[in-house]
C-alpha cells in the first residue's frame, strides 16, 4: 500500500490543478495583509466598535497574531472548496480518464485503493494548510510584528499575551487539519459513486454551504440537528482562544475556557472521517467498474 | 506444460437489472493458446472480461485463473495477468516513462530505467518517452498500454480490441507480437475482438458469443464448415469457365459470375484438384482467391441466433 500512497501523492503533485489551491491561498493572503497593513487601523476601529471609546488600549493590536486570526476566521470556510478539488477527484477522476479499470485490475485490493489514495489526499490537505498556517502565521508576523491578542467574542472580550499564543496556534491548526481532513474524506466519499470530478465537486460544497448555514442560524428545527452536522464543529478551533480568567478577571496564562469541547467536536470529526473512509471502501468494493 | 488449463469459466453469467450482459458462458483456456473472443459490439465480450480482471463481479457462475478460484486469489492472480481493456487510458499529464513506471510498480515489479526503456523499445516509443500522453495519438497510447500490459512479464495477457485506433502497420506489428508472444514465450493470450479477421488472423482458438451467449467454441477448422471454402478467379474466358463448370462435377447453386471473376463453393481438400480442372480446360487464371468463411460462418451462426432469439 506504501507503494500506491507514494504514487498517488507523485500523481496529485504533477498535475497543474493541484497548485491552484496553493496560489489562491497565496493571494488572498496577500490581499488580506495588504489590506490590514495599509488600513489596519480603520479596521481594528471597526471590530471594537464601542468598545474603543471604553477602552484605554496601548500597544499594536493589528499584530501578526491578530492578522493570523483574521484570516483563519475568513479563509477556513473557503479552503474546503479548494480542497474538493483534488479529493473530489481522487477517484471519479479516474473512472473519468479510463485509469480506473487499469488501476483495480492491477495485484491491489481495493480497500488499499481508497486508502492509498484518501492518505495522499490528507498530505495534500495538510500541506495546503502548513502552507496556510505559514502565510498567515509567521509571514503576518514578520510584516505586523508580535503583540497580545485582543478578540471580541459575543458579549465578551479577550486578550491573550503574546508568550501564551503560539501553542494555540499550534493546536488551532490541528485542529484545523481534521476540520479539512473531514471534507477531504467527505469529498472522496462522493467521489467514488460519480464518473466524472465535477458532481462531486459540486455536491461537497453544495453540502459545506448548507451544513455551514444550519450551523450558524439560530432557528429551533436547525437547533435539533446542528449537534450532528460536522460543519458545526468544524469552527472548533475557535475554543483554542477562549481561556480562562482568575478572579480578577485576567487570562490565565496556558488556559483553554472549554478543552471539553474541543475534544468532543475533534471525536465528532473522527468520527465522520472514518465513517465516510469506510463507507468508500465498502462502496468501491461493491461497485461494478464499466467506465 | 502444454494442455494445463489457465483460464476456466464454468456458467458465468451477469445481469444488469433486466439485461442479461453475459448468460451462462462457459470456457476454458489452455497454456499457449491465443483464444479468440469474437463477437459483436454489445455481445458481452468486454462484461465478460472485466469478469475475468474481477473489475465486474459475476452474477453466477466461478472464474478460475492458474486452477485458483479468482475471487479468492484475487491479488496473486492478477500479479500474473497483464491486459488492456478496450481504449488504453493511462495519465495524460504523465509521460510514457512515468506511466509505464507507475504501472510497473503496481504490478510488483522492480523496476529499472534500462527495463523500461527497452519495454518502450519494444513498442516503439523510445523517442518519445519523455513526452507526455496527451500528445500521443491514439495508435501511440495503444502501443504504450501494451507496454504497460507486458511490463511485469505476465503469464497470461488479456487483450480487449487491441488493434483499435491503429494504423495497418501498428495492427499487423500487434498481431505479431501477440504470435511471438504465444510461439516463444509459451504466453496464455486471450484476445477480443469483433473483427473476425483480426481473430481469424492470430487466434488459435475461437468463441464466438452473441446477446451474451455462448454460441460455439472451437479451432479456426473446427468452426470452418469444411464444405464451404469459397473460392475466386479472375479469367478473361469468364463465360467459357462458367459453361465448363456447370457440366462438371463443380456444378452447384454456389457459382457466381461478376464479369471476369467466378466464384464458387467447394470442400477445402478439393482446391487443389479444382486447380487441375481449371488447368485442363484451358482456362487462363490471373488471379486465385481462396476466401475465408468464417465471416460467413460467424455471420450464419449469429444469424441463427436471432432466429430463436425471434
Amino acid at each position: 500500500m506504501y507503494t500506491l500512497f507514494k504514487i498517488e501523492l507523485y500523481k496529485i503533485f504533477k498535475r497543474p490543478r493541484t497548485y491552484i489551491a496553493f496560489i489562491a491561498i497565496t493571494a488572498l493572503i496577500g490581499i488580506i495583509q495588504l489590506g490590514l497593513k495599509v488600513d489596519g487601523k480603520e479596521y481594528i476601529s471597526f471590530v471594537l466598535g464601542d468598545l474603543s471609546n471604553t477602552l484605554q488600549i496601548n500597544g499594536n493590536l493589528c499584530n501578526g497574531y491578530f492578522v493570523c486570526y483574521c484570516i483563519l476566521q475568513l479563509l477556513l470556510v473557503h479552503v474546503p472548496l479548494l480542497i474538493a478539488l483534488i479529493a473530489a477527484d481522487m477517484i471519479s477522476g479516474e473512472a473519468n480518464m479510463g485509469t480506473l479499470r487499469l488501476l483495480l485490475s492491477k495485484p491491489i485490493s481495493r480497500s488499499e485503493v481508497i486508502i492509498g489514495k484518501f492518505l495522499a489526499a490528507s498530505v495534500y490537505t495538510i500541506f495546503l494548510l502548513i502552507w496556510l498556517a505559514f502565510l498567515a502565521l509567521i509571514v503576518s508576523i514578520f510584516i505586523f510584528g508580535t503583540d497580545d491578542i485582543f478578540l471580541i467574542k459575543n458579549n465578551y472580550a479577550v486578550q491573550i499575551a503574546a508568550n501564551d499564543i503560539m501553542w494555540r496556534y499550534a493546536g488551532a491548526f490541528i485542529f484545523a487539519a481534521l476540520a479539512m481532513l473531514t471534507v477531504t474524506a467527505l469529498a472522496f466519499f462522493l467521489s467514488v459513486f460519480a464518473e466524472n470530478s465535477i458532481g462531486p465537486i459540486v455536491a461537497t460544497i453544495s453540502i459545506i454551504i448548507f451544513f455551514t448555514i444550519f450551523s450558524t442560524m439560530s432557528i429551533p428545527l436547525f437547533n435539533k440537528i446542528k449537534p450532528f452536522l460536522f460543519t458545526t464543529h468544524m469552527v472548533a478551533w475557535k475554543e483554542f482562544f477562549d481561556v480562562k480568567v482568575d478572579e480578577n478577571n485576567i487570562s490565565i496564562a496556558g488556559s483553554i475556557y472549554r478543552p471539553d469541547k474541543i475534544i468532543y467536536s475533534a471525536m465528532v470529526l473522527i468520527i465522520h472521517i472514518v465513517t465516510l473512509v469506510s463507507i468508500s471502501i465498502y462502496a468501491l468494493k461493491k461497485k461494478d467498474i464499466l467506465s | 506444460m502444454q494442455n494445463t488449463d489457465i483460464i476456466q469459466v464454468k456458467n458465468l453469467s451477469k445481469q444488469f437489472s433486466k439485461i442479461h450482459a453475459v448468460n451462462d458462458i462457459s470456457f476454458t483456456v489452455q497454456q499457449g493458446d491465443i483464444y479468440g473472443f469474437l463477437g459483436q459490439n454489445g455481445a458481452g465480450k468486454s462484461t465478460t472480461i472485466r469478469m475475468l480482471l474481477t473489475l465486474i463481479k459475476p452474477t453466477s457462475g466461478s472464474i478460475k485463473i492458474f486452477g485458483k478460484d479468482l475471487q479468492d486469489n484475487k491479488k496473486e492472480i492478477l500479479k500474473n495477468i497483464g491486459a488492456i481493456i478496450e481504449k488504453p487510458d493511462v495519465y495524460k499529464f504523465l509521460t510514457a516513462y512515468q506511466n509505464l513506471k507507475i504501472f510497473a510498480q503496481l504490478s510488483g515489479c522492480k523496476v529499472s530505467k534500462e527495463m523500461l526503456m527497452n519495454q518502450l523499445e519494444m513498442v516503439g516509443l523510445a523517442s518519445r518517452a519523455y513526452d507526455v500522453v496527451k500528445t500521443f495519438s491514439q495508435g501511440m497510447k495503444q502501443r504504450l498500454g501494451i507496454a504497460i500490459a507486458l511490463i511485469h512479464n505476465p503469464d497470461v495477457i488479456i487483450l480487449d480490441e487491441p488493434t483499435n485506433g491503429l494504423d495497418p502497420q501498428g495492427i499487423a506489428d500487434i498481431r505479431n507480437l501477440i504470435k511471438r508472444l504465444s510461439k516463444e514465450f509459451n504466453k496464455t493470450v486471450l484476445i477480443s475482438s469483433h473483427l473476425l479477421n483480426e481473430i481469424e488472423q492470430v487466434a488459435t482458438k475461437i468463441l464466438i458469443i452473441d446477446k451474451g451467449k455462448k454460441i460455439i467454441e472451437g479451432t479456426k477448422q473446427e468452426l470452418l464448415d469444411p464444405e464451404q471454402t469459397i473460392v475466386e478467379f479472375e479469367t478473361i474466358e469468364a463465360e467459357k469457365a462458367r459453361e465448363k463448370l456447370i457440366f462438371s462435377k463443380w456444378n452447384t447453386d454456389t457459382i457466381f459470375q461478376n464479369y471476369n471473376n467466378i466464384s464458387l463453393s467447394l470442400p477445402y481438400e478439393q482446391i487443389p484438384s479444382f486447380h487441375k480442372f481449371l488447368a485442363e480446360n484451358n482456362i487462363p487464371v490471373f488471379s486465385f482467391h481462396q476466401r475465408n468463411s468464417l465471416e460467413d460462418y460467424f455471420i450464419k451462426v449469429t444469424k441463427e441466433n436471432d432466429v430463436h432469439a425471434i
